[in-house]
């Protein structure tokens, strides 16, 4: 039993989560836990906008497996933190956040930076949390931390009034045991069975393993190669699920969907059977379901029951931890070699092969899908990218070959732009012994770029890839492929990026040149501390393919080629 | 057609807001919700009635039990379960008329709880299909005011559900879910 007040039993119960690291911005009603900060083995990034704080929890968890931790204050602080919060929720990632609130008295009084922050968070957490009291403090972050991590990850805020900051209580540690409700774990009438399972794989002529971030999550990343090999069924990763296989596995296809590779979604809408892992048949991966994989039966696992038979109806629905799923499946798997399926998607693959830009000749222009390749040539697939959202994020799926989990780190489900610059100070952070590069738009770029501070600040060892087109490229492209390229509010200026870079004390460095582009990113890895490129992309360029959104998913818009092309079932 | 779930969620600041908030972001529709102490201390019940097809009940459950505070759901349209609503129905009659409605009440086995001189209140007891069917036959004689439960419900015979807040050690609990650490 330990006498400790509110805020001294918020640092305490954090230690004992094994927390090093949090990232916040103080203010009146956190104070008093501020003030108790300083007496615990902890480090405080200070961010300098409290969205940042919970995108660099958001990182650091997503780069190192461990919940992010961020701080703020009521009000405003609180409200902040919104976008941070729902960006987790869509992507699955366990945070916790914590706020101040007004003392328990003043709730309800519209006083001095008062949020009903738990009211406003209530649809985008797995769970948040008032506390009132003191005693309150320890257990809730006890729970709040198992309530993030387990089952399906996700965010978790703790709102900490004022005066259970500044009461006194008596902790019992041992005495704190969480009271989850473990029955959503239960097998239900109706679910799916591995046996069932295994028959339709065995039965499979053409069969298309679909992995998302659930691999990851998971940890059964080996399994998913094992069921891969043994059964020879190739695999096609969702945005998310980039990493979880390597890239350069022969029976990895690449990314499905809207930005997919056509032979990828071709791929899919010919299979006879789909196995779904740790996915969740978002709209951005399927197209108009109404013509989605008709051909297909469909077997789905995901740990949340609540995503099986959502999107897309499944034959065989397995509510599951995706590792004990599939590792039940391996010893029935029957070996078949169905070469005839692995050479029709090789037919599709050389159809695609004569479009890539990296196969076309570059005309003295710098295309961002170059700059990526010559990233990934140059970091030897090495690094840890943090993207934004848009173009290069898209292109970065495609051209960087990421052959570790946990190595893209984006914002897939709710699209933040913004996102990129303080997550991967977060995943820096995480693993500082890993380079990290950022890449992001100069859209994205302009919304969160007060975190250089940051990182200045922190003095970490970070690179960042503006892919600058002078455009909200995606955006562009849809008002040019949709809206008869009438460029409502699309193009965009910024500063000069370098000159920015230097008024930050980082070194900065401009490439129009495909010629140059190694030359600046050697430069910037060898550089210790924040480096940033600013790449002047070419303007009006495009991402291919395209399934125009709520399209037929193999009815993609594809990149216009200078070589004649024998049209493919794909057109 | 309709779903009638028993949800058993622990008694705390916020509950109904949470669950209600589940249905309204994922289109859901609720008919009627009723929720009330049960015999456990700390645990309430919620009786839920959802338009929805077989599909869309199993993901409802689903999400329910992704509800912290949410302890146990039963769906009890897929097993023998008796549901009722209780109706309290003021009618504005007297004299010749009042004989008649004192006659319905007695067909209908429900109760006159108040009478003044120009209005009976009365309290019906039944499943829904009882309750409309005895509104149908009083609105000739003048409803003034309507007020209902929303239905209650619970499975017939012994298969009472049992309560799953099972207490686990923390270190276990870390090692339920699938997230490799």
């Amino acid at each position: 039993m330990e006498t400790m007040t509110g805020a001294q039993a918020l640092w305490a119960a954090l230690v004992r989560e094994g927390v090093t690291e949090v990232f916040g911005y103080p203010g009146g009603a956190i104070l008093p836990a501020y003030d108790a900060m300083l007496g615990f083995p902890i480090h405080h990034v200070l961010v300098r906008h409290e969205q940042g704080a919970t995108h660099m929890a958001d990182g650091y968890a997503r780069a190192s497996g461990r919940v992010g931790v961020a701080i703020a204050t009521s009000g405003p602080g609180a409200t902040n933190m919104v976008t941070g919060i729902a960006t987790a929720m869509l992507d699955s990632v366990p945070i916790v956040c914590i706020t101040g609130q007004v003392g328990s008295k003043l709730i309800g009084s519209d006083a001095f930076q008062e949020t009903d922050i738990t009211g406003i968070t209530l649809p985008i957490t797995k769970h948040n949390y008032l506390v009132t009291r003191a005693e309150d403090v320890a257990p809730t972050i006890r729970e709040a931390f198992l309530v993030a991590k387990s089952g399906r990850p996700g965010p978790v805020l703790v709102d900490i009034t004022k005066d259970a900051q500044t009461t006194t209580c008596d902790v019992d540690w041992d005495a704190i045991v969480p009271q989850l409700n473990e029955t959503m774990d239960d097998e239900l009438p109706g679910d799916g069975t591995a046996a069932e399972a295994v028959k339709l794989i065995n039965a499979a002529e053409r069969p298309l393993i679909l992995a998302g971030h659930g691999v990851t999550l998971s940890g059964a990343e080996r399994e998913i190669i094992t069921l891969a090999e043994k059964a020879q069924v190739p695999i096609a990763m969702t945005l998310l699920g980039i990493g979880g296989v390597p890239a350069h596995h022969p029976l990895n296809l690449g990314m499905m969907g809207m930005h997919g590779e056509a032979w990828v979604n071709t791929a899919i809408q010919e299979a006879d059977l789909l196995i779904a892992l740790g996915m969740r048949f978002d709209d951005r991966v399927t197209g108009n379901l109404r013509t989605y994989a008709l051909n297909a039966k469909k077997i789905h696992v995901d740990i949340d029951r609540a995503e099986l038979n959502k999107n897309v109806r499944v034959d065989v629905a397995i509510a599951k931890d995706l590792r004990t799923a599939v590792g039940e499946w391996l010893p029935k798997l029957v070996p078949t070699p169905r070469q005839a399926w692995l050479a029709r998607i090789n037919e599709l693959k050389g159809d695609s092969a004569v479009r890539d830009i990296q196969n076309l000749p570059d005309n003295g222009h710098l295309y961002a899908a170059h700059v990526i390749n010559d990233l990934w040539r140059l970091t030897e697939g090495n690094a840890v990218v943090v993207t934004d959202v848009g173009q290069h994020q898209m292109w970065e799926a495609q051209y960087y070959k990421h052959d570790s989990p946990r190595s893209l780190i984006t914002s897939g489900g709710l699209g933040t732009m913004g996102f990129a610059l303080p997550a991967a100070i977060g995943a820096k952070m995480a693993c500082p012994d890993k380079e990290v590069w950022v890449v992001v738009g100069d859209g994205g770029f302009q919304m969160t770029m007060c975190e250089l501070a940051t990182a200045v600040q922190e003095g970490l060892d970070l690179n960042i890839c503006i892919v600058n087109n002078g455009y909200l490229g995606m955006v562009r492209q849809w008002q040019e492929f949709f809206y008869e390229k009438r460029y409502a509010a699309t193009p965009i200026t910024g500063p000069d990026f370098v000159k920015l870079a230097e008024a930050f004390g980082i070194w900065g460095k401009t490439v129009d040149q495909r010629a140059d582009v190694e030359n600046a990113v050697q430069n910037a890895r060898r550089h210790r501390g924040v480096s940033l490129i600013d790449f002047r992309v070419e303007q009006e360029d495009s991402v291919y393919p395209m399934v125009p959104a709520g399209a037929d998913l193999h009815k993609m818009i594809r990149r216009p080629s200078p070589h004649p092309i024998v049209e493919t079932a794909a057109d | 057609m309709t779903h009638t779930f028993a949800v058993y969620v622990d008694n705390q600041p916020g509950v109904l807001n949470r669950v209600a908030s589940l249905f309204r972001r994922r289109a859901f529709n609720i008919e009627s919700l009723t929720v009330g102490h049960t015999h456990e201390p700390g645990m309430s019940r919620m009786t839920i009635v959802v338009d929805t097809d077989e599909y869309g009940a199993r993901r409802l459950e689903a999400n329910l039990y992704k509800l912290v505070p949410v302890r146990r759901v039963e769906n009890l349209s897929v097993r023998p379960s008796i549901a009722r609503d209780l109706a309290l129905i003021k009618v504005n009659v007297s004299g010749e008329n009042r004989v008649q409605v004192m006659q319905l009440v007695d067909v209908y086995r429900a109760k006159i709880v108040d009478i003044s001189p120009e209005s009976l209140v009365i309290e019906a007891t039944g499943n829904e299909g009882k309750i409309e069917s005895f509104l149908e036959v009083l609105k000739p004689y003048g409803i003034s005011e309507l007020v209902r439960t929303g239905i209650v419900a619970m499975a017939r015979g012994t298969g009472a559900p049992t309560r799953a807040a099972t207490r686990v050690a923390a270190d276990v609990q870390d090692n339920l879910g699938s997230y490799s650490v």
